[in-house]
């Protein structure tokens, strides 16, 4: 593991990346709209290797009591054994929790959805909305994998029928979820002195912290979360957040 | 008791729609897609790989395990609760038994074979897919393999024998009878053997001669799609 770090510091000090890429470079992006046609809007984003898909549901639930007018939201992530030899069966472990509540953070804070709009009767009814984020190929960086497919899963999200009280799921409507704002994940990591995005497994063992900034489209930070062992100085802060927001705004070129 | 057209317009005998592709999680020893209509599977397979807990572990030869896993937004209506179900237990163990015939472990003592399937979309049939797309896996994966393993669902819906049944005709108002077939190709073997619903013993045999028949052409997309990964 030293051995491992000290190699790639080496490397990041003449600008090299494993995959010979430069420091705040992705890899490719692929996206694919519609890929689970049982979901209310899905889609699957490839970054390199890595593979989330990303489905939404859709439901009529009670609302929760202090907030009787509005929507449910709900971010589950499945990091699937199939994804990854170190991932197991099992109830969902500290890294999956994480990952579902940071883009949740985002979604929410931004107020990505009008979530008033969601409410069929006040006090009774409203809709719920359910994002689940599964991992199908793990080579590093799920998070903005997942960031950037939640955002584009919800955009595809059309409301099924509902008609006195029953919910028609095969009968898709055309009204699609209100979404106003758009929060993008992007997360900086921090190896040695050096700064860099999209990180391939292996550098995501060796980094020694971790920035998450949820950016909207307006350039407003609306969720933030710092991981990884190692403390980050406020300069080291004011750099990655310029690191994520302009990755943010190439990102959003190819939503 | 007639059901006079298919629901989808297919002939009796006819299957859906295939795509079959290997390598799709390149990160898993070995890996393959299968659709079939809107029913879509994909497998991993990572191993032969140490086997925890301990007391798992078979001196004498590795084991298979089999985890069949819809996604949660996957299923007809409602969200699927993620977290496996008495049913998704059922199958995986049903899927093993299917696998294990064309598998021979002896040399991988000790040791373990995930294979993991997980379906993003399904309309009926999603074991039959798992199957398959599980077989071309393991045979991605370079296990040694008799043969491969290719499963469809036959039935009777109304009067009608009919080949891979969909989620409408399962459904079917005035009786349908949904038999998950697997069948070793080469041997005719069968190693998944299910059924719901009611036969006479005569229909059982058609049904199964016509499994027999149709997983010819699932062999084939099978056998197509692991050359095309491995041609130069």
């Amino acid at each position: 593991m030293k051995d491992q770090k000290s190699h790639l510091l080496k490397a990041l000090e003449k600008g090299i990346r494993y995959d010979g890429r430069g420091l705040t470079n992705f890899r490719p992006i692929i996206l694919e709209k519609d890929v689970s046609k049982s979901a209310e809007g899905s889609c699957s984003v490839k970054i390199g290797n890595t593979e989330v898909i990303v489905g939404v549901k859709m439901g009529v639930e009670t609302p929760y009591p202090d907030t009787p007018d509005s929507g449910n939201l709900m971010v589950n992530t499945e990091l699937r054994p199939l994804s990854n030899p170190e991932f197991e069966p099992g109830p969902p472990g500290e890294k999956a929790i994480e990952l579902a509540r940071v883009i949740d953070r985002g979604i929410r804070e931004a107020k990505a959805i009008d979530v008033k709009k969601l409410c069929v009767t006040k006090g009774e009814k409203v809709w719920s909305v359910i994002i689940d984020i599964c991992s199908i190929n793990d080579e590093g960086n799920l998070l903005d994998a997942s960031g950037l497919g939640a955002l584009i899963a919800l955009k595809q999200t059309v409301f099924p029928k509902y008609e006195e009280g029953i919910l028609y799921y095969e009968e898709k409507t055309k009204t699609h979820l209100p979404i106003i704002r758009e929060p993008l994940p992007v997360t900086v990591y921090k190896i040695g002195k050096y700064f860099l995005v999209d990180p391939l497994s292996e550098e995501e063992k060796l980094a020694d912290s971790r920035l998450t900034v949820a950016i909207t489209k307006d350039n407003v930070l609306c969720a933030l979360q710092k991981g990884g062992k190692e403390p980050l100085s406020i300069d080291d802060i004011d750099k990655m957040v310029k690191i994520a927001m302009k990755k943010a705004t190439e990102l959003r070129k190819i939503i | 008791m007639v059901y006079k057209k298919r629901f989808d317009n297919r002939d009796w005998e006819e299957l859906r729609p295939m795509e079959a592709k290997v390598g799709v999680v390149p990160r898993a020893d070995g890996s393959a897609l299968f659709k079939i209509g809107k029913t879509v599977a994909i497998a991993a397979v990572y191993g032969p790989r140490d086997l925890h807990p301990k007391f798992l572990q078979n001196p004498s030869s590795g084991i298979l395990r089999c985890d069949y896993n819809m996604l949660p937004f996957s299923g007809h209506g409602e969200r699927v609760r993620p977290g496996g179900s008495r049913r998704s237990k059922e199958i995986s163990m049903v899927m093993e038994n299917s696998l294990l015939p064309v598998l021979d472990l002896k040399d991988y003592p000790n040791t373990v074979i995930d294979v993991f399937v997980d379906l993003p979309q399904t309309d009926a049939g999603t074991r039959c897919a798992a199957i398959t797309a599980a077989s071309m896996a393991l045979a991605d994966a370079g296990l040694h393999m008799k043969d491969l393993v290719s499963a469809v669902a036959v039935g009777k819906v109304g009067d009608k024998i009919v080949a891979d049944l969909t989620y409408d005709e399962e459904s079917y108002e005035e009786g349908c009878t949904d038999i998950p077939v697997a069948i070793l190709p080469n041997s005719g073997q069968i190693t998944l053997l299910q059924m719901d619903g009611e036969v006479s013993p005569e229909d059982l045999n058609n049904a199964l001669q016509l499994a027999k028949k149709v997983c010819k052409q699932i062999y084939e997309l099978q056998k197509k799609a692991l050359k095309e990964q491995y041609k130069q």
